[in-house]
């Protein structure tokens, strides 16, 4: 497994017009143009959202019963508080981090839910942040840090910690910052890292 | 205590009174779900489960097959559960593969997961009266379980892993004559666990050892992010049949049971209420399936996804939620599958449930969480 999967490249293009260009093939009907229509009540949430923060969070997706912002490291926390206290979700239900080699993240998704608020029961908020990667990971000594989200969402304490030995990001913050599923001598590398290959493939 | 560690070892002084005590681990063969906890005399003051290690890399390997060859090996961590655990799984694989689902398949996907719910329940329930010493409640469970195993050969072939739910539907059609055979089990299942309540949630003994113990309340059940019959007993009310229906769930009429009390007669209840409404659910299914159709949409070995996307699914298992998070990058293979259990979630409770707890409680606190150990750890 090559731990940078090529990016494609854009520039390297050499141009020879041998042939005169062709007129731009002009579309009968833009299905693109059209104005998607976006389900009114997760517009509705987003919009407060945008509004608080403005462009501190960026607009993943806007699906039914789901939406999606990403947002930066420094936000994360304030962002949080504001979807627990004003938005009402009341619980996260994963944390999973994924890994981005190529462009040298590693990402990290909290889907957060409310139980209490019964016209949220359907709908899923995937909050997801960016933490920098390093390519010889220490896990928890080196620059692969985020700010810990336990003190505003209580359940996504097991989940930070799974994150932090599957893939070594650290949370700060957190207060039980140990291993919990891997062997107590597991020296590897974060194991759902890229570069960490299974044996034999 | 000398002065003189060895280096690297940092022991705390300890007070005397305070005893570790490593209960478990629960399965001999593996090692998984110890917990470690602190007694001071006969009460637990400290607690710290163990998830253990027993597959630890489902979702590294789900990252080297393809959207359908991973149908098999997903369904592993909860073998009693098959068709559960991989539900949101398909369901996820089919919004990124764009494929639609077939009627019948629909039905008889929820039919599946309404007997294999049962087949984990009972499995559950049997441990559940052991844990307790109740040996009647260990034999009558296992016993009654195989009905709906043969119910499930019959479909699948399989007795555990099923791997019947695949993306676009389900691998073979119901065989001929089920529905008859589907309904006289059913309502001698339903008939049988009915005297459950006599023998067990009744008994006095079982009453004494599961009231009060172990309270769960309801802010904290939703602080904690519980999920499923934990959530349930605390008084919340929330079933993802209920308020975010899947496939058919919305056509058919869904009881959520809730009870106010938290403790653990109210957890170990709980699960066997919802046996009673999944017997429900089966006849209503069984009644209004299309009486023929495909139940498989037509798929290539290697299907084409649809480009890069992220999928969040969620279904409602014998034990919770689980949710499934897919990323795709494009290729035949997920980028990233990430599974959501309740088992882990529910883990979270487990500390705050035991500290306070007298030590002979564990079992029943334990096992009432509904825990399924060798999910927890992917």
């Amino acid at each position: 497994m090559s731990s940078n999967p090529e990016k494609p490249t854009t520039e390297a293009k050499p141009e020879e017009k041998t042939t005169p260009p062709k007129p731009a093939p002009k579309p009968a009907a833009k299905p693109e143009e059209k104005p998607v229509e976006l389900p009114a009540f997760e517009k509705g949430i987003l919009d407060k959202l945008v509004e608080k923060f403005g462009d501190k969070v960026e607009v993943d997706f806007v699906k039914e019963d789901r939406i999606g912002i990403k947002t930066s490291k420094d936000n994360v926390h304030d962002v949080a508080q504001f979807i627990r206290d004003d938005l009402h979700y009341d619980h996260a239900e994963s944390v999973s981090g994924v890994d981005f080699p190529a462009d040298n993240e590693i990402e990290v998704v909290y889907h957060l839910g409310s139980y209490t608020e019964s016209s949220l029961a359907k709908q899923i908020l995937t909050l997801s942040t960016r933490a920098p990667r390093e390519s010889n990971p220490i896990p928890g000594q080196d620059s692969t840090k985020l700010p810990s989200l336990r003190d505003v969402f209580y359940s996504v304490e097991f989940g930070e910690r799974e994150v932090f030995e599957m893939l070594g990001v650290f949370f700060d913050g957190h207060p039980d910052n140990r291993r919990l599923l891997l062997p107590e001598d597991w020296a590897d590398l974060p194991p759902l890292r890229k570069d960490f290959a299974i044996k034999g493939r | 205590m000398t002065d003189i560690m060895p280096p690297g070892l940092a022991l705390k002084k300890v007070d005397e009174r305070i005893m570790t005590l490593n209960v478990g681990p629960q399965h001999p063969g593996s090692g998984h779900m110890r917990i470690v906890v602190q007694i001071d005399g006969d009460y637990i003051v400290a607690c710290d489960p163990d998830p253990g290690y027993v597959h630890r890399g489902e979702e590294k390997m789900a990252e080297y097959r393809n959207y359908i060859t991973n149908v098999p090996h997903l369904e592993r961590p909860v073998i009693h559960d098959s068709c559960n655990i991989l539900y949101p799984y398909v369901l996820g694989a089919e919004e990124i593969l764009g494929i639609e689902v077939p009627e019948r398949a629909k039905y008889v996907r929820v039919i599946c997961s309404e007997l294999n719910r049962c087949i984990y329940t009972m499995y559950w329930l049997a441990i559940y009266g052991i844990f307790l010493g109740h040996s009647t409640m260990f034999m009558w469970p296992a016993g009654d379980r195989e009905l709906l195993i043969d119910l499930m050969e019959k479909v699948s072939g399989a007795r555990v892993t099923h791997a019947h739910f695949i993306p676009g539907g389900v691998r073979n059609d119901l065989p001929a004559n089920f529905e008859d055979v589907c309904l006289r089990q059913v309502n001698y299942f339903e008939k049988r666990i009915k005297e459950y309540a006599a023998v067990f949630y009744d008994n006095p003994i079982l009453i004494s050892r599961t009231r009060d113990t172990g309270v769960l309340s309801r802010e904290n059940a939703i602080r904690y992010g519980t999920t499923g019959s934990v959530l349930r007993a605390s008084g919340v009310d929330y079933d993802l049949r209920v308020k975010a229906p899947y496939d058919v769930y919305d056509e058919l009429d869904v009881h959520t049971n809730v009870m106010k009390e938290g403790d653990s007669y109210a957890r170990s209840k709980v699960p066997w209420l919802d046996m009673i409404e999944s017997c429900n659910i089966i006849r209503q299914a069984l009644q209004k399936m299309p009486k023929s159709g495909s139940v498989r949409a037509k798929l290539k070995p290697n299907p084409k996804t649809k480009g890069p996307a992220t999928v969040y699914k969620r279904v409602e298992s014998g034990r919770g939620s689980l949710g499934c998070y897919i990323v795709s990058d494009g290729k035949p293979e997920p980028y990233r599958v990430k599974m959501s259990v309740p088992s882990f979630r529910n883990l979270l409770a487990l500390p705050n449930l035991l500290i306070g707890e007298k030590l002979g409680n564990m079992p029943s606190v334990y096992w009432s969480l509904n825990y399924w150990p060798v999910e927890a750890d992917r």
